[in-house]
């Protein structure tokens, strides 16, 4: 075979991925950059090119700041506490107890159930007065409470049940990495006469690296990218104090209509999402030991 | 300076105290199933004792119950006089080597060996000291930064055997340390062990289904199956006077013949042929075992030889072994050199004198007084 017709066989066998992955991915992406330099295009008005005007109405928009300081706090609430927890509860449900099997399920349901059914369930937990989060704090001596209709309240409301949700999802990535672990490596620890605290610290922690980093970029991934809940249980509000940056993309773009600044809010996410990502493999990377 | 008072901890050659081990019917239950079945041994001071057995005959749970890692279902386990049936593996004052190493791969080789010291809070300059010694003893220089994953084979067992140098525990198990390498490095290894052994003065207690191993290394070899010692003996005794026909059968290769036996009016002859008498008097319900070394090819001239017929020859480089047909029983012969009787050629084996041993057919034990003697 040429060099020629090496080179030519090669992209063909590229071809198929490639044209998916283009098609898919990355013209919509340069796409939406495109459009957001333009006005939205409106029945006999046609879209103009208008520069960096839409970014220059975002940075002025009180909506877009809120959106971002919610997802900012979603974020810095919900991926800490249920990669933590995920990673308690595989711990957990790794050793040998009663009912592990039914433990084990119970934890996976919350990610089996659909987001929208998940915020149902959570509607009925969040009514106030008779609903099951006000029928425990009533016995605490604490009065009703509309946990969704309140500013302070409805972020961490979702916040809660979005810890809920994806915890069990996690934990089945540390269980499965937990089983990786030869048993033996903890027999020569008890040997050594290691307690389970250090076992844990200078062994297990370390060698949870690879899915610690796998979830983590998940987590943060999901933290953008969930909206369902919101749209099902607060639509943003009240005054858009559970408005989450997708959420206000969606809202732009299928409520008001207005794809053009749509458009640069998403590009706003995407450019996010990649620093994140791109800061994650460079930065944790050194950190993570690769077996 | 304090002199111990007590009279079973003694120094070994390498500054260790050392214990020797003592279990009395130590069981082990699965449910239904008996792993350990009232094992009693004793592993004295500074002494290397290998437990020798088939896969399944408990020698590694009789391990991990010195060890700790199983919790006996019944019996006593007393390390240095102390009963230590009770006590959790880091309270035992053991060390010990996995199969399969047990190395921290995300740790560097230093940190493996030290990982022990530091859980134990030693001093900076301990750690310093014992890891230099370590390494010097196990020639792993230049090897300290890297991880497990970057070593060989041998390289990692070495490392795993510095871990359980270092923690200079009086008493050092090791489950099937060498089963993981090749068989050049096994043999190596087998003796670097057995050396390292003698120079610290430790009491070691080795797992291994290869009898190979426990007969070169060993002081004593336990030789178990189906969870009960068969036979606790010297690897000399072992060998010249096995207690049973699975112990005979176990030990040596190739292994032991055992050719059932038959009345007749000479006395005891091979199982379906003419004779001559192997023993005087009875041979119904008796087993004969004979060492492939011990038979030679004689020619017709030689009195007393048994008639054979030569099914297969298998050429080994110094010797050949031949195995024979003899009445209805097959017998394997050591030659030495390169003997070629074709497949189907009638051969006479004599078998050497008072190289006979003999066991009862149906319980397996050895059953004649004093026909073979220990060298």
């Amino acid at each position: 075979m040429t060099r020629l017709s090496a080179n030519v066989h090669g992209w063909l066998l590229l071809l198929p991925a490639a044209v998916l992955l283009a098609a898919f991915t990355h013209v919509p992406a340069v796409a939406t950059f495109w459009h957001s330099l333009h006005t939205t295009p409106k029945g006999n008005r046609p879209a103009r090119f208008v520069g960096l005007r839409q970014y220059e109405t975002m940075v002025q928009d009180p909506v877009f700041w809120q959106a971002m300081w919610n997802n900012f706090l979603y974020a810095l609430f919900t991926i800490p506490a249920s990669v933590v927890l995920a990673m308690l509860m595989a711990l957990w449900v790794n050793q040998r107890l009663a009912g592990r099997g039914f433990l084990r399920m119970s934890y996976f349901v919350p990610t089996v159930l659909p987001l929208i059914a998940v915020a149902n369930i959570w509607l009925f937990f969040y009514v106030p007065d008779y609903g099951l989060v006000d029928v425990f704090t009533r016995v605490l001596g604490f009065g009703p409470t509309n946990w969704l209709g309140q500013r302070d309240t409805v972020l961490g409301a979702l916040m809660v049940m979005t810890v809920w949700k994806e915890a069990g999802f996690f934990m089945i990535f540390y269980l499965a990495a937990l089983q990786q672990l030869p048993p033996s490596l903890s027999e020569a620890a008890a040997l050594e006469g290691a307690s389970r605290w250090y076992f844990f610290r200078r062994v297990i922690f370390p060698l949870l690296m690879p899915t610690t980093l796998f979830v983590l970029v998940n987590a943060i991934i999901n933290s953008f990218r969930l909206v369902d809940h919101i749209v099902a249980l607060t639509k943003g509000g009240p005054d858009n104090a559970s408005a989450l940056l997708l959420f206000y993309i969606f809202e732009v773009a299928f409520k008001f209509w207005d794809t053009g600044y749509a458009s640069a809010l998403t590009m706003v996410l995407l450019a996010m999402l990649a620093l994140l990502a791109l800061g994650q493999y460079f930065f944790l990377e050194k950190r993570v030991h690769y077996r | 300076m304090q002199v111990s008072c007590d009279a079973r901890i003694s120094r070994g050659a390498g500054g260790f105290d050392v214990s020797e081990i003592v279990l009395e019917g130590v069981s082990k239950r699965w449910g239904e199933t008996t792993a350990v079945d009232g094992v009693s041994l004793r592993v004295p001071a500074g002494s290397f004792v290998v437990l020798l057995g088939p896969s399944g005959c408990g020698k590694s749970t009789t391990l991990r119950l010195v060890a700790g890692l199983e919790a006996a279902s019944s019996g006593r386990i007393l390390i240095d006089g102390r009963d230590v049936t009770a006590l959790p593996p880091s309270a035992r004052g053991v060390s010990m080597v996995f199969q399969s190493y047990a190395l921290f791969p995300h740790l560097s080789v230093a940190e493996n060996i030290v990982f022990g010291l530091r859980v134990r809070r030693l001093s900076r300059e301990e750690r310093e000291r014992r890891l230099e010694r370590a390494t010097a003893l196990l020639g792993l220089g230049g090897l300290l930064e890297r991880k497990p994953s970057q070593l060989s084979g041998g390289q990692q067992q070495r490392v795993a055997l510095g871990r359980a140098i270092v923690a200079e525990t009086p008493v050092c198990l090791m489950d099937e340390p060498l089963s993981n390498l090749d068989a050049q490095l096994r043999q190596e290894m087998r003796r670097e062990i057995r050396a390292l052994q003698r120079q610290l003065g430790i009491t070691l207690v080795y797992v291994t289904h290869d009898q190979v191993e426990a007969m070169t290394m060993a002081d004593r070899v336990v030789l178990m199956r189906g969870g009960r010692v068969e036979q606790d003996a010297s690897p000399a005794e072992i060998y010249a006077r096995p207690a049973t026909s699975f112990a005979a059968r176990f030990i040596g290769t190739p292994p032991m013949n055992l050719a059932r036996l038959a009345d007749s009016p000479a006395g005891a002859v091979v199982r379906g042929s003419a004779g001559p008498a192997l023993l005087p008097g009875r041979g119904d319900g008796l087993v004969a075992g004979v060492r492939p070394e011990s038979l030679r090819l004689v020619d017709a001239t030689h009195h007393g030889a048994l008639e054979a017929e030569v099914l297969s020859a298998e050429y080994l480089g110094a010797d050949t072994v031949l195995a024979c047909r003899v009445g209805e029983e097959q017998l394997s012969l050591r030659a030495p050199g390169q003997v070629t009787p074709a497949p189907g050629a009638r051969v006479r084996i004599a078998v050497e004198p008072g190289s006979l041993h003999v066991f009862d057919a149906a319980s397996g034990r050895r059953v004649d007084g004093g026909a073979a003697t220990a060298p």
